[in-house]
């Protein structure tokens, strides 16, 4: 049956959905969402920098095992990524492993393999001529990727960069799965507290993420914007 | 380190073989039905999101960044648990009349594709150079002929390799309706490791699944780049 919508449990719960039970009781809602997007993102920047710049290497014996562990995530679903840290994590590290960090742990690996073809891409963008004039400088082949390619590249990477930051902070949802009470965990167990409303929570709850996401895809299109410009001058 | 023994056997044959293979049905199932209808709601968006009429448009782009913004898992919650308020109680009744758990994430997974498949459409449209179209308007086809017999031909085989992109991206999304329930590969996966303690097999099982899928699918879109879109360099 169609029936009126009564956005009184928001308003009750508003506080729950935003930080969980902080500063009594562990963060949750919103700012775990963010906590576990923000984490994520600045380890798996180093992370596809990192898988990146190898799988660009003139040695076949890095680049071919890198190119294949990144196609393998990537032709997986994040939540076999997360299942994997799930259940390796404690074999691996011989103890328990809090929710969150295997959270983090496959959010990371996950979005690493997807940020190395932004690198990828962003260094293959820059002409090669830059390369060869930095090492007849006298540079090594390191020294003209560290100091001359790379800053040239990252400045066109920014906006793919914050693109997949939209998508992580999506993705952190798939933490409801194992169980951290990030927002969507905390909508759904409010959902089961109080039965009657699961249309508006679900309606805030997306309407809170994509307030987020959309903000940072128009500032993303506005950097791309602006390099853009930047280039044409 | 670690004390464990393989057992490959239990995900090769018997019981939690089958249970894999049905998964995989399943998953199959969802993506099928869901690049489909995904492809008709999302030629529907580009078309209106290239109208002349500013309403029209500013529809189509709402309806664009609402669900490309927003989290599928978020998505398919609502429709499971939250969908029977705003639908009319016809379509609520046919609902709980069919497999309510496959329909629920059938519809989250075609809308939220639906909207990056009408940006791909959108773009292999505008693609085509825009005198294809005053050629054919001057040659006394109207409008929605141009579109139906020299725009559309063209730009979709421009869009085919973007929307098989989609179909693998469908795939993978479709392992988020185990949440609510759905027995596809994922769900199977976890099954068989709940009942048998045997994650490391059950999980390279559906990870090998996942990897075949998109390796035959990639293949086959290189054939698709090498024979129909530039068959001149072959």
């Amino acid at each position: 049956m169609e029936e009126a919508l009564n956005f009184q449990v928001i308003i009750d719960n508003f506080t729950y959905f935003m930080i969980g039970r902080y500063p009594n009781g562990p963060l949750g809602g919103l700012g775990l969402t963010m906590y576990l997007a923000v984490v994520s993102c600045v380890l798996s920047f180093f992370g596809g920098m990192i898988l990146g710049l190898l799988s660009l290497s003139r040695y076949a014996v890095i680049r071919h095992p890198v190119n294949l562990f990144i196609n393998a995530v990537r032709g997986i679903p994040l939540l076999m990524v997360i299942f994997w840290m799930y259940f390796l994590l404690p074999a691996l590290m011989g103890k328990t492993v809090p929710e969150a960090t295997t959270v983090i742990m496959g959010l990371t690996i996950f979005t690493s393999a997807y940020m190395s073809q932004i690198v990828r891409a962003g260094i293959q963008g820059i002409p090669k001529g830059q390369t060869e004039a930095a090492i007849s400088t006298g540079l090594k082949p390191w020294q003209a990727m560290l100091y001359i390619v790379l800053p040239q590249g990252l400045r066109n990477m920014i906006p793919s960069f914050v693109n997949q930051f939209v998508s992580l902070i999506k993705d952190t949802s798939l933490a409801f799965i194992v169980g951290v009470s990030e927002l969507t965990h905390v909508g759904t167990q409010i959902n089961n507290r109080t039965m009657a409303f699961p249309t508006e929570i679900f309606i805030f709850i997306a309407a809170v993420y994509f307030v987020l996401c959309f903000a940072f895809t128009s500032f993303s299109r506005w950097l791309e914007g602006r390099l853009a410009w930047r280039k044409s001058i | 380190m670690l004390k464990y023994t393989f057992d490959w056997s239990i995900v090769t044959s018997g019981k939690y073989f089958e249970w894999l293979v049905s998964g995989l049905k399943v998953t199959l199932e969802l993506s099928v039905v869901g690049i489909v209808c995904a492809f008709i709601l999302g030629l529907l968006i580009a078309v209106l999101k290239m109208s002349h009429y500013r309403p029209v448009r500013w529809i189509a782009t709402a309806y664009l960044e609402f669900f490309r913004n927003t989290p599928l898992l978020v998505q398919i919650f609502f429709w499971y648990f939250g969908s029977y308020k705003v639908l009319p109680a016809a379509v609520n009744e046919w609902l709980n009349s069919t497999n309510f758990e496959f329909a629920a994430a059938a519809i989250a997974l075609t809308i939220y594709t639906s909207a990056f498949i009408a940006e791909d459409i959108r773009s292999g449209i505008l693609s085509i150079p825009k005198e294809q179209m005053e050629a054919a308007r001057s040659a006394g086809f109207s409008y929605l002929r141009s579109m139906q017999y020299i725009i559309l031909p063209q730009a979709v085989r421009i869009t085919i390799p973007p929307l098989v992109n989609q179909f693998l991206n469908l795939a993978k999304n479709s392992s988020l309706a185990m949440s609510i329930g759905v027995m596809e590969l994922t769900y199977q996966a976890r099954q068989v490791e709940s009942y048998t303690f045997k994650g490391f097999e059950a999980f390279t099982a559906a990870t090998v699944v996942y990897l075949g899928l998109s390796v035959v699918i990639t293949a086959l879109m290189d054939l698709y780049n090498k024979k129909v879109l530039n068959p001149q360099r072959a």
